[in-house]
């Protein structure tokens, strides 16, 4: 049996870049994740702290972290099709 | 029982065999049946991400975390979502442009080597039955007050039709099924939390009984009552904490929690208890267990904001309020907590009410305590960890990447699967928390808490969730086992034994795993009746993060990284993993020791299993350069 993709596609020259930006954006989020269990072992009465709407740092932090990647994942789509059809050009 | 659970529950059956049996003649290929041809639109690839990833775990497990745990069941929404930018950042498009059916194809399209299609094939199956065995459990739990089945009933029942979901069409109607679960799992849950927003807060959610708080003097003998109705009978302490038996006018038995109060009173407060007798026959509260006698449905505020009683009543409040009220300090959570004994040869567990104030609830330190010792911030930090770098290295989300046309389309589905997880992830605590505070909790099990906070509301919501929360662990089980099976078929026998097959006679040795693997699942799902379905989920997370990820990084972004490199960390990741797991406090109690006795004080691995696995394939790829270069020099020729 062939060893290969199930669905063969052409050289992406945007690999590179996407690659680039994929690890510069997971250490930034890896970064504020890491902030959130920082705060939690040593000073966890933070947490309790109230911020906006009545919430609490936990939940906004929470709540952050989860909206965070939503709005990350979208940027990082935004560049690499951005990227994607000025190697197509490029080609 | 009303007819309605059942209709559904068949009706969502029938429809997840329909599609099945409809994309049957997709998977006659070895391409159809593991990787659904590569022909899924992203954004159906995305929501079957999300069918995928909220499992049995996510829906029963996380809410019933958070109902009994507050915030900390939170902390595997904020984790397993997080996980996802590994994927997409890291993973997602590296895997698609390597691999073919599984990410053993990725991580060994560089070297070749049977080895990594062996390490991969071990670790994948062992990921899967970590994860397939808290799937099985919940659908036995479903069952039980759906269809008033048995626990093993629902287990079977489950694993006959999943193996012939997965026998029948592999990858094609499995991703549908999770499609169709994931979307329909996502809006009814939003229509839970509306209603749940609209409800509002009380601090007497349960109308049909009260439970009862008596003012006591503590003598030096016994423990005097200051109610006539009630009579002294003995008193048990454990764990620092004093359980009073008393007997009233019928005689019956009850068990209440000597405390303190504000005012320096003692006061006992009711509590629950069920008893085993000599002669095996099951009691609770005082009477023979039956369908009537069951523990009564718990959890509420004491005091919203200060406030208790009509005048602390909210009415419909918005979603900030919600939560914002819970968390004040003012407000006080009765929250259930269990112990078991032994006494005068009864076996006891006595389910008790403490009080917390909302501000400690809504952070973390329940379950792990963050304020704890050195030990437990450990446990904190790995379970932490495993979750953010487990989500990327799971085998059955990896597969997904290969039904899709190309690596743009790998993307997407991910950003789909971020949106609607991470929407659904926010939903948890509100479910979680609104089975807290509305009196729906079976204080001996909270994987229910979400479906009964849904019946709360009546029958029809309450049936169609639970209907959808079974289609959830049959959407999770089919992606498991279409995982493992692609494991032995296309890794093992194909490219590790080099057994020479045709594409149908792959496909068949496909079909006949997944049969195999179901009923070994089943097996597994009978044996772990009871277990909460989130525990097993997290160390499956550890297991995957420590045996995978690594070799799945280091391939990707590490030039000197060889097969040898890959073949240790995958096998140091498993046993690293595996024993501390089993060697762990937790696993202690299960096996019925003392968990001071364990070997390691803690119960979560990642933090030392994952930094071992990295370090494994740092070495050994080091130690091996030289076969690397002389490969590299024989393949030139």
């Amino acid at each position: 049996m062939l060893h290969k993709p199930a669905s063969p596609e052409k050289e992406d020259l945007a690999v590179p870049y996407k690659t680039r930006l994929g690890l510069q954006m997971f250490f930034f989020y890896a970064s504020i994740y890491a902030g959130f269990v920082i705060i939690n072992i040593t000073k966890p009465i933070l947490m309790e702290k109230t911020i906006i709407f009545g919430l609490n740092l936990a939940v906004v932090y929470g709540f952050g972290l989860i909206i965070l990647s939503l709005i990350m994942a979208l940027i990082y789509n935004y560049l690499c099709t951005k990227a994607e059809k000025a190697a197509k050009g490029e080609n | 029982m009303s007819a309605l659970p059942v209709i559904l529950f068949l009706f969502f059956v029938g429809l997840v065999l329909g599609l099945s049996f409809f994309f049957a003649r997709k998977a006659n290929s070895a391409s159809g049946y593991f990787a659904a041809g590569g022909n899924i639109h992203w954004a159906v690839n995305g929501i079957a991400f999300a069918g995928d990833y909220l499992s049995a775990a996510s829906f029963l497990g996380i809410c019933g975390m958070i109902a009994t745990l507050g915030y900390d069941g939170f902390l595997y929404s904020i984790g397993y979502l997080a996980g996802w930018i590994v994927a997409l950042f890291v993973v997602a498009e590296p895997m698609k442009r390597l691999g073919k059916y599984t990410f053993a194809d990725a991580l060994d399209a560089k070297f070749n080597s049977r080895g990594i299609r062996l390490a991969a094939s071990i670790s994948t199956l062992i990921v899967s039955l970590f994860y397939l065995i808290p799937q099985m459990v919940g659908a036995g739990v479903l069952v039980t007050p759906l269809l008033g089945l048995p626990h093993a009933v629902g287990v079977i029942m489950v694993g006959a039709i999943v193996i012939t979901i997965v026998a029948t069409a592999g990858m094609t109607s499995t991703t549908y099924v999770q499609f169709l679960k994931g979307g329909l799992l996502i809006i009814f849950s939003t229509i839970l939390v509306i209603a749940l927003s609209a409800r509002g807060l009380t601090t007497t959610p349960n109308k049909s009984y009260e439970f009862q708080v008596l003012v006591a003097e503590v003598g030096p003998e016994k423990v005097i009552v200051q109610d006539n109705d009630y009579e002294y009978l003995s008193q048990h302490e454990t764990n620092g904490k004093i359980f009073i038996a008393l007997s009233n006018a019928k005689e019956s038995i009850s068990w209440w929690k000597l405390e303190t109060n504000e005012n320096g009173e003692a006061i006992l407060r009711e509590s629950q208890y069920t008893s085993t007798k000599a002669d095996g026959s099951k009691w609770i509260n005082g009477a023979l267990a039956s369908d009537e006698n069951q523990l009564l449905q718990v959890g509420n505020l004491s005091k919203i904001a200060g406030k208790s009683g009509p005048e602390a009543d909210t009415g419909s409040v918005g979603i900030f309020e919600f939560l914002s009220l819970i968390s004040d300090k003012d407000s006080t959570i009765q929250l259930w907590k269990k112990v078991n004994f032994e006494k005068d040869g009864e076996n006891l567990t006595i389910y008790y009410p403490e009080q917390i104030s909302g501000n400690l609830f809504m952070r973390p330190g329940q379950k792990f305590k963050v304020e704890g010792s050195f030990v437990d911030r450990i446990d904190f930090i790995s379970l932490m960890l495993a979750l953010f770098f487990g989500t990327a290295a799971l085998p059955h989300i990896l597969i997904r990447y290969y039904t899709v046309p190309d690596t743009a389309s790998a993307r997407k589905s991910t950003i789909v699967a971020i949106a609607a997880i991470g929407f659904f992830y926010i939903l948890t605590l509100f479910m979680g928390l609104g089975a807290m505070v509305n009196g729906v909790l079976n204080p001996a099990d909270g994987n229910m808490s979400a479906p009964l906070l849904a019946k709360s509301f009546g029958v029809f919501l309450f049936a169609v969730i639970s209907a959808i929360a079974f289609a959830t662990v049959l959407g999770t089980v089919s992606g498991l086992i279409v995982a493992a099976s692609g494991a032995v078929a296309h890794d093992f026998m194909d490219m590790f034994l080099k057994i020479k097959m045709t594409d149908k006679e792959k496909v068949l040795a496909g079909k006949i795993t997944a049969v195999i693997v179901g009923i070994i699942a089943v097996i597994l799902g009978i044996i772990f009746e009871g277990m909460n379905v989130s525990f097993l989920v997290g160390w499956a997370f550890a297991v995957a993060a420590s045996a995978n990820l690594p070799a799945i990084i280091m391939v990707l972004f590490w030039e000197k990284t060889t097969s040898q490199g890959i073949v240790a960390s995958i096998s140091v990741g498993i046993v690293a993993a595996l024993g501390i797991i089993l060697l762990s406090p937790d696993m202690y109690v299960r096996y019925g020791l003392d968990s001071t006795s364990a070997p390691f004080s803690f119960s979560q691995p990642g933090l030392f299993s994952i930094p071992i696995s990295f370090i494994t394939l740092i070495l050994v790829s080091l130690m091996t350069q030289k076969s690397k270069n002389v490969n590299r020099e024989t393949s030139n020729l």
